[in-house]
């Protein structure tokens, strides 16, 4: 015992170190893999390579180096259409300290910026269904809490006028939040009353609140014209750019990253996380320890789709200024992804998200400039997720050893009912 | 005699732990070797490399007399060796015969699986070694002491002649015990051998033939039992001295904490297990609830917890209703509740020991201020805890779920007994728990009666409500059968009222014999 005791100090920092390594080693590798067979994607979907391929015994170096080059291509556009490109960084930050024009700078940088823009509702959606996996929930229903989410911002951001900003815009915010927390808590609270499951509660009420937007957008809401869309929100609702036009990097960036903070601090730091996650982990546990099982489902409910009707807001407040058909390029999905991604952890959503809206942002370019298809974005999501999703497999081919993995644990689904 | 399996110089190393260490250990034909130590003592690893799970880092396994290299449960099955696990490997929505013939489907004209001829051949295993087991009965519909049954003709239908028993009495009632002791002694018989752990005393000196205790990885020693003495082979175990008693003084009761009336409980499948029971727990003395498990017991005690509602009837704690209370409040009045199922009630497994330390009181100031968790305070409070209650543990951030049974139990006894309760209700508060932590919680749980708490002590093992009670309720069939004092109870009549007899019978059928207070190990 005193033995124990004594190696503990230096044995801390490293346990801290091991743990991260023993948490982020697997998705890390999900990640490089998905990359990697996604690359095999690339070169096998080129018909020069192939036809390279068909030679291979007569002229092996040539199919190696067109398999590179069209990787290269790819993954080259995918970086640049993500990050942007160090040339034209440089060039102009030469030119804004030599002349102070600052568009050459602010094209140079907005990719980056725009990958920024694209990884906040996937952060905001992402930390949603994040909180209910902690709670031993599945939230599938983001998809129409960002719905919801969205239209409730977008009305009160067109229907009030004449409120100053500092006022319109967190009330636009806030009804957001609202209405996506609402959307969550019915779910939440017919598996507290009745038991019912809320995975099937939350899809049914994704399809209600798809048709319910057709019907705002085509009716009620509709702004006058042709298109099924709303009007554009006043300019005191709007979520403020921080650069010049064509830069839409907005508040909403910030935003998510301060409700990410505020989520680990409530998970981890407070009573409500401390009961939220008991709960999720064994809630007869929970239950022996004299916490309320239905009110908290109905508390995480309501924070996940607070969260999730918060990304809608960002996205119209910030990004778009108006709600039509499709608004969602399916955030409220690949948020579950992205959550497995992320283990469920704030600071791991976060990343998970990073990663989304870079891949996404990317691949628009690297359609355009090296002609690969957007959806090899897809495929590679997908691998991503399934290599995430079975560990085993990723533990196989990285030949690594299976470690305690009895940790803080996710629990997708309990079965049915309470 | 032959020697049927011999391992020698067995050593397996863990990250940081020797589980084993240059361990040699015979079995000889017909034998029942009893392997006895303390949970952590290295008896499970020395089994599970010895039934492939585990490779061995050094050392040799000999199956009469042959060096032989066991990469699988396979390879074990093929040399003989069959375990019975203490977790049962069954599935329990399929029959016994098709949970004995996983693995090893027999088929008629190659696709049709052959049930009838596996249900004869349980049959015949079945009355060759005295099993009671139909084989078209489903595992779901068996109790605990019939589904271990199953476990060994599953063995024997494989052809086993080496049977390893891990723990196997861990989860059987008195009577269930007795059972499963002929039933070895029938598989010995017919020339089987068995290797059997445990780390209860008494089972082994009654049916051992030879015992090697088994401690920090190592052979502490060998005993043949008619030489031995519970104190003996205690403190071989150990490595101390064991006291077997429990040291108390006359109880002190003073005013009634806990009063019972006419209290009907149903079990969450709406049956009604608990019918009409009336008792009082006074401050300061210690009530045990006997019976064997499942004659209400447990339900009593949720109830009582507030884990389900009662039906009708009184429950009051000084003089307050509990009835309609929610766990919180009961919490809250003064009622600790260690729990019969640790695992699932008693802790959060994945939680670190310090969150699991304060999970009754977490909200309370110091602990949190608003919805703040103090963590300061919550990790000073548990390494006190730690210390003052002896959980061994490297620190308080790892996860419950790598302590040994008895640490957790530790764990979840520091929590419910550092504050401050009226009335403690201990739910088999030692089961599956090793000698060192029995000792220990026993003692505490007269230290707290003598420091005028009201202690219910609910347990199946009728040593340990001897060893503690100063009066003793026997439960059957949800009723309270009779009520005694501890100090003038015949060990006998507790038996036969615990079976079902009624009072006036069982009394004038037992004979009187003096109270034995040994502890249940």
């Amino acid at each position: 015992m005193t033995e124990m005791q004594q190696q503990q100090p230096s044995a801390k920092k490293q346990n801290w170190l091991t743990k991260i390594r023993e948490i982020a080693l697997v998705p890390a590798l999900a990640v490089f893999t998905g990359l990697l067979i996604g690359a095999l994607v690339i070169v096998f979907s080129d018909a020069n390579v192939l036809a390279a391929y068909g030679n291979f015994f007569s002229d092996p170096l040539k199919a190696l180096f067109l398999s590179w080059q069209a990787i290269a291509t790819a993954y080259g556009a995918l970086f640049v259409g993500s990050f942007g490109s160090f040339d034209r960084l440089a060039e102009g930050l030469s030119v804004f300290f030599s002349t102070g024009e600052s568009r050459q700078l602010l094209r140079a940088i907005y990719p980056f910026t725009e990958s920024l823009v694209t990884a906040t509702p996937y952060i905001l959606t992402g930390l949603s269904v994040a909180i209910g996996f902690r709670a031993g929930l599945f939230n599938i229903g983001a998809e129409g809490q960002f719905f919801i989410g969205a239209l409730c911002s977008a009305y009160v951001g067109y229907s009030i006028v004449g409120l100053p900003a500092f006022i319109h815009l967190p009330l636009a915010l806030l009804a957001g939040a609202a209405g996506g927390a609402f959307w969550g808590a019915i779910p939440g609270f017919l598996k507290a009353r009745f038991g019912a499951h809320e995975v099937v509660n939350t899809i049914m009420m994704n399809w209600i609140a798809f048709r319910l937007s057709d019907w705002l957008l085509t009716g009620p809401m509709k702004a006058s014209g042709f298109r099924p869309v709303t009007p554009n929100v006043e300019h005191t609702a709007e979520l403020p750019r921080l650069f010049a036009d064509p830069l839409r990097f907005n508040w909403g960036f910030i935003l998510a990253l301060a409700m990410a903070g505020l989520v680990y601090w409530l998970l981890f730091k407070t009573t409500i996380g401390f009961e939220l996650r008991s709960v999720g982990n064994n809630p007869d546990g929970a239950k022996y320890a004299g916490m309320s099982i239905t009110r908290n489902i109905v508390l995480v409910m309501t924070l996940a789709g607070g969260l999730a009707g918060l990304a809608g807001s960002a996205q119209v407040l910030g990004v778009d200024h108006w709600v039509g058909q499709g608004f969602s390029a399916g955030y409220g999905f690949d948020s579950i992804a992205l959550a497995l991604l992320g283990k469920s952890h704030p600071l791991g959503v976060v990343l998970a998200g990073l990663l989304f809206g870079f891949l996404r942002s990317g691949a628009t370019r690297m359609q355009s400039m090296a002609g690969i298809p957007i959806d090899i974005i897809s495929v590679i999501q997908g691998l991503v997720i399934i290599f995430v999703a079975a560990p085993a497999i990723i533990r196989w081919i990285y030949r690594l050893k299976e470690k305690d993995i009895n940790d803080d644990t996710t629990v997708l689904t309990r079965g049915w009912g309470r | 005699m032959t020697t049927v399996l011999e391992l020698r110089g067995i050593t397996k190393r863990f990250p940081g732990v020797l589980a084993n260490d240059h361990v040699d250990i015979s079995l000889n034909q017909g034998e029942i070797l009893a392997l006895l130590g303390e949970n952590g003592a290295g008896k499970t690893t020395l089994m599970n490399i010895l039934y492939g799970l585990y490779d061995p880092d050094e050392g040799q396994i000999l199956v009469r007399g042959e060096e032989v290299s066991i990469k699988g449960p396979s390879d074990a099955i093929d040399h003989g060796i069959g375990m019975v696990h203490q977790h049962f490997m069954l599935i329990p929505v399929m029959t016994v015969t098709e949970n004995v013939m996983l693995g090893v489907e027999p088929t008629k004209n190659g696709i049709f699986l052959d049930k009838s001829q596996v249900a004869n051949r349980i049959r015949e295993i079945s009355e060759q070694y005295g099993l009671e087991v139909d084989p078209d009965a489903y595992i779901k519909d068996m109790p605990v002491g019939a589904q271990q049954r199953v476990e060994i003709i599953k063995v024997l239908y494989r052809n086993a002649n080496i049977l390893i028993l891990d723990e196997p009495t861990a989860v059987l009632t008195p009577q269930e015990v007795d059972g499963l002791f002929k039933i070895v002694h029938s598989l010995i018989e017919s020339g089987k051998s068995i290797i059997f752990i445990t780390h209860k005393l008494k089972e082994v000196l009654a049916m051992a033939d030879r015992i090697v205790v088994l401690r920090g990885g190592k052979v502490a020693g060998g005993a043949i039992p008619s030489e031995s003495t519970p104190e003996k082979l205690a403190s071989l175990m150990v490595g101390r001295e064991v006291s077997l008693v429990v040291e108390k003084k006359k109880a002190q009761p003073k005013d009634v904490v806990l009063k019972v009336k006419n209290l009907y409980v149903q079990d969450e499948q709406k049956n009604v297990v608990v019918r009409g029971i009336d008792f009082d727990v006074r401050a300061g003395e210690v009530l045990g609830i006997a019976g064997v498990q499942g004659n209400g017991q447990t339900e009593l005690v949720y109830a009582l917890t507030g884990l389900l509602p009662s039906e009708s009837g009184e429950m009051l704690l000084d003089g307050e209703s509990l009835v309609n209370a929610s766990p919180r409040q009961i919490l809250e009045k003064g009622v600790a509740h260690v729990p019969e199922d640790r695992q699932r009630h008693g802790l959060i497994m994945s939680f670190p020991i310090f969150d699991n330390m304060m999970l009754c009181t977490y909200y309370q100031p110091p602990f949190s201020k608003g919805i703040v968790l103090q963590e300061k305070v919550i990790r000073e409070t548990a390494k006190d805890l730690i210390a003052q209650f002896d959980v061994r543990t490297p620190s308080i951030h790892v996860p419950v779920s790598s302590l040994s049974g008895g640490n957790q139990q530790k764990v979840i006894v520091a929590r419910e007994f550092s504050r401050p309760i009226k009335l403690l209700i201990a739910s088999q508060p030692t089961r599956g728990l090793d000698v060192g932590s029995i000792e220990y919680i026993h003692n505490r749980i007269i230290e707290k009666r003598d420091d005028g708490v009201g202690v219910l002590l609910v347990s199946s093992e009728l040593d340990e409500i001897l060893a503690l009670s100063d009066r003793i309720a026997v439960m059957y069939k949800g009723q309270i059968v009779d009520i005694l004092d501890a100090d003038t109870v015949n060990k006998e009549y507790l038996g036969l009222l615990m079976a079902g007899m009624k009072p006036s019978a069982a009394a004038s059928k037992a004979k009187t014999s003096e109270k034995i207070v040994e502890r249940v190990f």
